[in-house]
């Protein structure tokens, strides 16, 4: 019996036989092969912020070290040398294991949900992206708890990354990590992009989407163009250190500017796909607790664009300081003051819909709507660095660091925490605790505050970045001693939320599908959602599908009680990209180990690269990971015939029997 | 504000100038828009009607309301006018600052080192020339043209009072300059992490009149004076033999050029990169014990005896 | 649960729609599989165009006598460069094989282009040998050779997945309708020919136009 190539699904609306049927299909097999073959986003994406959040917590904790070391002048609570490894690892920490993995977390687990799909375009690479992730992670971390951790900043300057420089193995793990890593970022970008483009919900056109969708879909699209930069940079310095190539080193015609300009236009973009996706998450809560759609959707999105888009064409502005010529030294300059322009749109936009609408106090919308001050805060340092005469005295002081971590703790942190807020409900079936979270939220605020505020001052004062200690009579003594008491009520503030989480996991009030009554589709499905998301596929009219009674602005509906059912088999919809008219019926993988046995592979191979140097067999094991790799490739790539990749069609005893379901209906 | 040496919220140089207004422009403008949004989402919050959670969400309704996109146009309009300001007064201050003098009166050569600033002052004439490190002599009011190498790693030369900072990468001459207004003592300060010492690597830039500056560079141009007491006689020899390894003392057999010439060492107001006061008890307890002043710096410790440090002092204070 | 069919009375104002008669999984091109496929190749020519990008500023800012080949021969490098475009057509014609059901004529294009993949990397090793310069002695030796090494490596595996589109093929896994992976291959082994002439334009033509001289 040869299975149709082309096929009518059938329409419906659900039935518990009908979910119990999906479960079936849907559910991760239990035991080990479920755990290392899971490929259920939802799973993924818990384990991505949980991961995530661990490495908040280190990097946090270095944090505070540093502010111990610095909370006074000619302090010796470190050595140079132990200092220099806590900052540069608190910034890789922060921005590479933290930052972004965060989003992807929360994009993972809502991306099929809020499009009203059954999982990502690509179960499998989703999987896989995570384990290079984790390995990437403790690679990392194995170089600086063996006390060669990087320690030449999270920016890892040339000449002084180079061997002569730094003959241990701190570079090198870093080095090594970072194109690890680099592998995790580009794959999962893949997976949004073609998911963002091609698995919707029959009728969401591209006008119909999420602005979450496209925070995180702009900031992946640049990330799978520019990911390669800094692998590259990375990878061109192990060949110095490792083959005595000459990119970087001066001596043998190399420029030590290739690696600044190779690490900066990767790192700028870097920086707007750290914040964009959080943004479409503000973009998307917000509204929920103002009552109304957000003001300007469209314009929204547009900047949300735009911003990505000048994001490109800025990186010099990090290298003002170099000795460039002034023409492309004015260019950058001007722009990076005209990208101020679409984040002030965003800002209005956020700010007009809690005016014109009907705000509810709630720690989420507290999170939501404090994070606009410290965005324009963050801003204007921004604003100020991007003219070249200023930054000429701004660059490589405190100010920058005031800088950044407004735009990162207030653009990423502060919304995430949002985030939890708004969808630990949907994750987990439990509110969180909402008079802890006001404890939460207001620590957590006064303590970033003061931590940070002061800051500006300093780098004012002329107090230069990466000192692991700084002389008396500087003016900045009193500045220091603020900041770290503020770094302390800041990390109290987050204790907090983690204990909120731990009791509300245990004990916190359950939620039913749709605690805040919200507009997205995530919302239509029970909490946590069945492994199969939507038992009915829905059908979308609008960008906001539980509102479009009460907002009456148009006479269609969207279907959320009928529709699609897709349960031959485990099962998707695909459908075009701008209007959202399903063209396929997607079949979906079965739970594999392959992705984990590739990422196992990769990782050998790079732990390998990185013992070459002091164990001559270490080859052989980069021979013995690439092998290992091959074969979990072919196993994952080879055509299966339930994902129609291969003819023919023809099905064995096992498959009639899972599809015979039809014939009950 | 003496009271903060490396701030650049005033200066007193005729670069550092330029740049102020334009700091202060963009600093006041910044403040205004964080209290005008402040203001404008403390007036958007506390309309909210209701606060708790779940249940006061759902139960508050949903409406569109008005579409708003006036906030949208107006408020990107308003932003615009500072914007542009900002864009067009930074491309005119670029413009003021950017280039080194065409015909300045001094030129110098410094090369930045881990983690310290050689500074030669080269003429035409190889007996007009010298060496010096961490202090910088210039004449008050006369451009001085800066030409920035890189020794070992990437550095950064700045004195905030002065001028912004401009990196010194090897492989490149990267050109700097500065002109002080007023006479003083300016703290410079290595701004681009280069290792274990970058905190510690700072230089001063010392303006004075044009008559001291030319006793002061005559006085450079003199060799070390010979030794007199048996103490001295002793120093220099020890000063030689281990110290030479890394300095230079002109006239002397000291000669290696790895670390700070100590010619005139005791014209200095600071050792160490600015790290000590320059006096005859700092200066043996840097020699005594300089991983412990500086740890990871590139300057051993000496392990002399107490009558070794004696004589040693006994020279270097000859050093002026 | 039970109809298979919209009534008028779901359609009327509802977004729902009668759905068509819809592909299962991929057929042809048409599959998600293939965009994933381009976003590979972005994402690899992206690494290409940072390897360009930093032989063009080496070059730029290097010093006099940087170009250690002013004058490169292109004895083995050009034909290898015909070889390599050639074995492209070679695999569309295999691509052709499939889509034609034609069994034989996609074996001999696979392992038409598998062959004449081999002996462009065996030539490119001569070309290697050839060389004056080693990998550590200049920035120009090191850019040459990591950038040309990036692309065997990507060679080699075009070469593994020519060799699994052959392998598959013989096994009679393919049918005009269900052939995403071999598109997608194809698809690759494309992309790695085009990356090639960039390369081979910047190593061995900008020199002649004056590049670094």
């Amino acid at each position: 019996m040869k299975e149709p190539d082309f096929r009518t699904p059938r329409l419906g609306t659900e039935s518990p036989e009908l979910r119990e049927r999906l479960h079936h299909i849907w559910e991760t097999e239990p035991g080990l092969k479920g755990v290392f073959g899971t490929t259920d986003h939802k799973t993924i994406g818990i384990r991505y912020i949980v991961t995530a959040f661990i490495f908040l917590v280190l990097g946090g904790l270095e944090a505070l070290a540093i502010r111990l070391q610095l909370a006074g002048p000619n302090l010796s609570l470190m050595t140079p040398e132990q200092y220099d490894q806590f900052f540069s690892t608190h910034g890789m920490t922060m921005i590479f294991l933290y930052a972004l993995p965060i989003l992807s977390g929360f994009s993972n687990y809502l991306w099929p949900l809020l499009l009203g799909g059954r999982d990502m375009a690509f179960p499998r690479l989703n999987a896989f992206s995570y384990w290079i992730y984790l390995a990437a992670g403790i690679f990392m971390y194995a170089g600086f708890v063996l006390g060669n951790g990087p320690n030449d900043g999270w920016f890892n300057y040339v000449p002084y990354a180079e061997r002569n420089y730094n003959p241990g193995f701190n570079q090198d793990f870093y080095s090594l990590g970072m194109v690890l890593l680099g592998i995790s970022t580009t794959v999962g970008a893949a997976n949004f992009i073609v998911t963002a483009m091609r698995t919707r919900a029959p009728g969401m056109s591209i006008n119909r989407l999420p602005i979450m969708i496209w925070g995180t879909l702009t900031a992946n699209a640049a990330n799978l163009l520019v990911v390669p930069a800094v692998s590259l940079a990375f990878f061109l310095l192990w060949m110095d250190r490792q083959f005595g190539t000459h990119f970087y080193d001066p001596v043998g015609g190399g420029q030590p500017l290739l690696w600044q300009h190779l690490f900066w236009i990767f790192g700028h973009p870097w920086v707007y796909a750290v914040v964009l996706p959080a943004m479409g998450m503000v973009s998307t809560g917000l509204p929920v607790f103002c009552r109304r759609p957000i003001v300007g959707y469209s314009v929204v999105i547009l900047a949300t664009i735009a911003t990505m888009v000048l994001g490109f064409g800025v990186w010099v502005h990090h290298m003002f300081a170099t000795g460039l010529p002034g023409l492309s030294l004015s260019f950058f300059s001007g722009a990076s003051l005209v990208i101020t322009v679409p984040s002030a749109v965003a800002v209005f936009a956020w700010l007009a819909t809690i005016t014109l609408g009907r705000p509810v106090v709630t720690t989420a919308f507290l999170y939501f709507s404090s994070m606009i001050l410290l965005f324009v805060i963050g801003g204007v340092s921004g604003f100020m660095t991007a003219s070249v005469p200023v930054d000429w005295q701004l660059t490589d002081t405190y100010f920058v660091v005031a800088h950044l971590h407004y735009v990162l703790i207030g653009i990423n942190v502060f919304p995430v925490l949002g985030a939890c807020y708004y969808w630990f409900p949907k994750m987990t079936g439990r509110l969180l605790d909402e008079r802890l979270g006001r404890w939460n939220f207001w620590i957590t605020f006064i303590g970033f505050n003061l931590a940070f505020l002061p800051m500006h001052l300093t780098g004012l004062f002329g107090m230069p970045r990466r000192v692991y200690t700084y002389p008396d009579g500087m003016g900045w003594n009193s500045l220091n001693m603020i900041t770290t008491i503020g770094s302390f009520v800041l990390a109290v503030g987050l204790l907090l939320f983690f204990v909120n989480v731990a009791r509300s996991l245990k004990s916190g009030a359950i939620a039913g599908p749709n605690p805040w009554d919200a507009p997205t589709l995530e919302w239509s499905v029970p909490s946590p959602p069945p492994p199969y998301n939507f038992a009915v596929l829905p059908t979308v009219a609008s960008a906001n599908p539980l509102w479009e009674e009460r907002l009456g602005e148009q006479r269609t509906r969207s279907s959320i009680d009928r529709g699609m059912l897709l349960d031959v088999g485990k099962e998707s919809i695909a459908t075009t990209a701008m209007d959202g008219v399903p063209d396929m019926i997607l079949e979906m993988p079965e739970d594999s180990v392959a992705p984990a046995v590739t990422a196992l592979g990769i990782t050998v191979a790079f732990v390998g690269m990185l013992l070459k140097s002091v164990w001559l067999p270490a080859w052989g094991v980069v021979w013995g990971g690439s092998l290992l790799t091959l074969i979990g490739l072919l196993m994952w790539l080879w055509p299966r015939r339930d994902l129609r990749e291969r003819e023919p069609a023809e099905r064995g005893p096992a498959d009639r029997r899972r599809l015979s379901g039809e014939a009950v209906a | 504000m003496t009271s903060t040496p490396l701030g650049y919220l005033t200066a007193d140089g005729a670069r550092a100038a330029h740049i102020v207004p334009l700091t202060w422009y963009m600093l006041i403008v910044s403040i205004l828009v964080c209290v005008v949004i402040g203001v404008m989402l403390w007036h958007g919050v506390r309309r909210a009607r209701a606060n708790g959670g779940d249940a006061e969400t759902r139960a508050m309704p949903v409406a569109r309301g008005s579409k708003g996109s006036h906030w949208i146009s107006i408020g990107v309009l308003v932003s615009m006018v500072p914007l542009l300001i900002a864009l067009v007064w930074t491309m005119v201050t670029l413009a003021a600052v950017a280039g080194p003098p065409s015909h300045p009166d001094l030129v110098l050569d410094v090369t930045a080192h881990q983690w310290w600033w050689e500074v030669k002052y080269n003429t035409d004439d190889p007996s007009q020339s010298f060496t010096t490190a961490n202090e910088i002599h210039i004449p008050v009011g006369a451009p001085v043209l800066v030409r920035l190498h890189g020794g070992d790693v990437i550095h950064s030369f700045w004195v905030p009072k002065l001028a912004g900072k401009t990196d010194a990468i090897p492989g490149q001459i990267n050109l700097s300059w500065i002109q002080a207004s007023h006479t003083g003592r300016y703290r410079g300060q290595c701004q681009e992490f280069c290792g274990y010492q970058h905190a510690f690597m700072a230089f001063e830039v010392v303006a004075e009149t044009k008559e001291d500056f030319e006793a002061w560079r005559a006085a450079q141009l003199r060799p070390a004076p010979d030794p007199i007491t048996p103490a001295q006689t002793r120093g220099q020899a020890i000063v030689e033999y281990r110290c030479g390894l890394c300095h230079q003392v002109r006239g002397t057999h000291a000669a290696a050029v790895a670390a700070p010439d100590l010619t005139h060492l005791m014209t200095r107001r600071t050792i160490a990169s600015g790290r000590l006061v320059n006096n005859p008890r700092n200066l043996i307890g840097w020699i005594q014990d300089p991983q412990g002043l500086k740890p990871g710096c590139l300057m051993p410790n000496q392990y002399l005896s107490a009558q070794q440090l004696a004589d040693v002092q006994a020279y270097l204070v000859l050093l002026r | 649960m039970n109809e298979t069919a919209a009534t008028a009375a779901d359609l009327r104002d509802t977004a729902l729609a009668q759905p068509a008669n819809l592909p299962v999984g991929p057929i042809g091109r048409h599959g998600v599989g293939y965009w994933g496929a381009w976003t590979l190749i972005a994402t690899e020519a992206a690494l290409f165009a940072y390897l360009l990008f930093s032989y063009y500023y080496l070059g730029a800012s290097g010093p006099p006598g940087w170009l250690l080949e002013p004058h490169p021969t292109l004895k083995l490098a050009l034909p290898d460069t015909i070889l390599l475009v050639a074995s492209s057509f070679v695999a569309s014609f295999g691509e052709h094989g499939v889509l034609h059901r034609r069994r034989g004529q996609a074996l001999v294009g696979f392992g038409g282009a598998f062959v004449m993949g081999v002996v462009f990397a065996a030539v490119q090793v001569l070309e290697w040998k050839s060389k004056t310069f080693r990998l550590g002695d200049s920035s120009y030796a090191s850019i040459y050779y990591v950038t040309t090494g990036f692309h065997m490596a990507h060679v080699v595996v075009g070469l593994v997945v020519l060799l699994a589109l052959f392998v598959w093929t013989a096994l009679d896994y393919f049918s005009p309708r269900r052939r995403l992976s071999v598109s997608a291959g194809v698809l690759y082994w494309h992309f790695v020919d085009v990356v090639w002439l960039f390369v081979f334009t910047t190593y061995y033509i900008t020199p002649y136009l004056g590049f670094a001289r």
